[in-house]
Parts: structure tokens; sequence; C-alpha cells
């Protein structure tokens, strides 16, 4: 279980830095929706379930649709926005 | 000596001031370019040769070096600053005390009277939401009527512009006169961005949405039993909102859920906790017996004020962040 703790906890650090080197803005808040998935399930861990759900439902649910929506605003979603200018 | 002294000085100040003496070797120039604009030319304030004053020679050298200075003075500045912020806070973290130990400073007195009394104290099994909800309860207040406030604010701001411009174009269905607070022109004249008929989101929405839904509602009426509560649970409940909203358009969530069932259920939500609270409170300190009954522990209808106020809690903030959405995507509720 301990290993599976390091490899969580590896995969938060990988993701934290990805976010911040990833050029594509749709690609960051994708990455940091897993980091809110991933740490959801370290609160389960680390045996505090009132703060994994309260985590999985805004950082990884509201939160990301708020980002998508600011990207759509500023017309950073992808190709498509592109195609249509 | 003291001659010297006051020659170099002389010397000195001449240098600083651009009055120096004219030097052997120079070329003067004999006329300035006629294009130069005024800053840049040499002015013949002295008889003697004009040399830049200081300030003048920081200029032109600001001006050539200027940027690629800045830019590497920034970023090793910056770099210095992350260095000495990441050091200060893994030496605080070095210093502090090993998680859960038991002669932490957090493990007082009150912690213990939270796990020891907690349950037949506030009714409530689980014991963060006896803490947030009974204990804490007005911190829990102060939270919701925070939210609530930011989402009347956004609402005033953006639905202000929204009012005007459609004052000033009146639609062929509004009568243009006044402000219809409960039908804001129709539907047909919302820009809808990407609303194809998208066959997989509709579909999957038909199925998720009502799962989504009872997993918030159970979450919400579940608070004091088991882990959630009434922030998780609207936040849950909102999020289902959004992807009806989404999948189906705003127009079919505005038929039940606009922007006056927002504001009611929101401001009912916060005056019966307020209310009820405020009783509680009263009761508490004037120590006088509460006739709302604590309930066996273990109950769905148990921890007194818990479960009421888990619900006016996930209401607020349902419509909150729901309506964060739709403002901030259509302009409008």
């Amino acid at each position: 279980m301990i290993i599976v703790e390091w490899l969580l906890l590896l995969f938060l650090i990988v993701c934290a830095v990805a976010v911040s080197i990833s050029k594509n803005l749709l690609n960051s808040v994708i990455i940091f929706m897993s980091y809110s998935l991933v740490m959801a399930v370290i609160w389960v861990l680390l045996r505090s379930p009132d703060l994994a759900i309260t985590e999985a439902a805004v950082g990884a649910g509201v939160t990301s649709v708020l980002f998508f929506l600011a990207l759509r605003k500023i017309g950073r979603m992808g190709h498509k926005d592109k195609e249509e200018k | 000596m003291n001659e010297e002294l006051r020659r170099i000085w002389q010397q000195f100040y001449d240098w600083v001031v651009g009055n120096g003496p004219r030097p052997e070797n120079e070329v003067v120039p004999e006329e300035p370019p006629p294009d130069l604009p005024f800053a840049q030319k040499p002015k013949d304030k002295y008889s003697r040769f004009h040399e830049a004053t200081l300030k003048e020679r920081y200029n032109q050298w600001l001006e050539i070096h200027g940027l690629h200075l800045f830019s590497v003075l920034y970023s090793g500045l910056s770099v210095l600053t992350c260095l000495v912020i990441v050091s200060l806070l893994l030496a605080t973290v070095a210093e502090l005390p090993p998680f859960g130990d038991e002669r932490n400073p957090a493990h007082n007195e009150v912690i213990r009277r939270y796990v020891e009394h907690g349950g037949h104290e506030t009714g409530a099994q689980n014991i963060v939401a006896g803490l947030i909800l009974d204990y804490r309860a007005f911190d829990t207040f102060g939270e919701s009527a925070v939210l609530f406030t930011a989402a009347v604010s956004v609402l005033m701001l953006l639905g202000a512009s929204r009012r005007n411009s459609l004052k000033d174009d009146p639609s062929p269905h509004s009568d243009g006169e006044g402000w219809d607070f409960l039908n804001r022109g129709p539907p047909a004249l919302r820009h809808h961005v990407f609303r194809q008929d998208d066959a997989i989101l509709r579909g999957v929405a038909t199925l998720s949405i009502p799962v989504i839904i009872m997993m918030g509602c159970v979450v919400v009426i579940n608070g004091h039993l088991s882990p959630g509560g009434g922030f998780s649970g609207g936040a849950i409940l909102s999020t289902a909102l959004i992807l009806a909203a989404n999948a189906y358009g705003f127009e079919r969530v505005h038929s039940f859920f606009n922007e006056r069932t927002f504001i009611v259920s929101s401001s009912t939500a916060l005056m019966i906790y307020a209310l009820s609270k405020g009783y509680s409170f009263f009761t508490g300190a004037n120590h006088i017996h509460s006739i709302i009954p604590k309930g066996t522990v273990g109950d769905i209808l148990s921890g007194g004020l818990i479960l009421p106020l888990n619900i006016c809690v996930g209401l607020i903030v349902a419509g909150t962040l729901y309506g964060f959405y739709a403002l901030f995507s259509e302009g409008d509720m």
C-alpha cells in the first residue's frame, strides 16, 4: 500500500510540473483535472473522506468546467475555434 | 594641498555636470543633423565643448542595454526569490512536529472534547458535520453568505449591462418598456456558440444526470451520518445542472431554475439558517432548554439542526456554482 501512495505522490509532482510546462492551455486544464482526481484518492488514503468528496466535486468538477469556460471565452479551446475564425 | 583638492573637485564637478575641458584628440562634429529630436540635441549652454551629463549618458546607456539588463535581472531575481521561499518553507516543514504524534500542540482538550462528547452533544455520527454545523455553525453561515453575496454581485454586474443593452435595442418580442423580471427576451435571441445536436453528449447526460443528482442528494441528506455534507453535495448537484445545461441547452434548465428561483431559494435558505442557528445560539448562551430534539445517533432524523442546515447550504452552493457557470457562459441565468 505504501508503494501505491508513493506512486500517487510522484504522479502529483509530475502533474504539477507538467501543468506549468505544457504549451497547450487545454492540456494544462486536463492535467490539472487529473491532479485533483489523484489528490482525492490521496485524501481517502489519508483517511479524510470528507475532503476527498469535496476535492473530487469542486477540484475535478466545477473548477475544471469554469477553466474550460474561460478557455472558450478567450478562444484557446483548440483547433475548432481556429477554423471558425 | 588644498588647491589641489579643489582643482580635483572642480574637475570631477565638471565631469558630472558635463562641462569638462575639450579633449586634445577629439573630433568636433560640425553641425548636428537637423532632424534630431529635441531631447538629443547637444546643448550649447556653455561655451566650452559640451559633454553629455551623467544623466544623459545613463539614459543613452539605458536605451541600448536597458531591456537586456532588465530581463537578466528579472530572471535572476525571480530564481533567487523562488530559492529563498522554497528554502524557507522547507526549513519550516523540517521544524514541524511529526504527523500524528500524540504530543502535538493540536491534541489538546478541545479535540478530546469533540471526539469524546461530539456524538451525544451534537447527535451527528459524522463528527466533521457536527463540528462545522454545530460547534462552528457560525463560520459556515459566514461562508454561505459570502458565496451568496458573490453570486448576487456577479448577477447584478452582468445583468445590469445586459439590461442596458436590451433597453437600447428592444427585441421584437419584448414590449421594450421596462424590464420583465421573469422573461428576459425570447430564447432564440441568446447567442449559442456551440449548440449542435450532440447525440453522444445527450445520451451520456440522460444516463448520468439522474445518478449524479441522486448522489448529490444522498451526500447532502446523509451529511450527518457519512462523509460529505452541504458543500460537497451542493457542488455535485451543480455539476449535474451544468451538464444538463450543456447537453439540453440553457433554456431547458432555465425553465425550472432561473434567476428568480435562485434568489428565492438561496435567500430562504440563508434566512432559515440564520434564524434556526440564532435560536440555538440564543438558547445555548442563556442556558434555556432547546426544543430541538437531538434524536438517536445514527438515525436519518437525528443531529438536531444539522440535517436542515445541510440542505440549506447545499441549496446555496448548488445555485451559486451553477449560477457562476451560467452567468459567465451566457451572461444570464
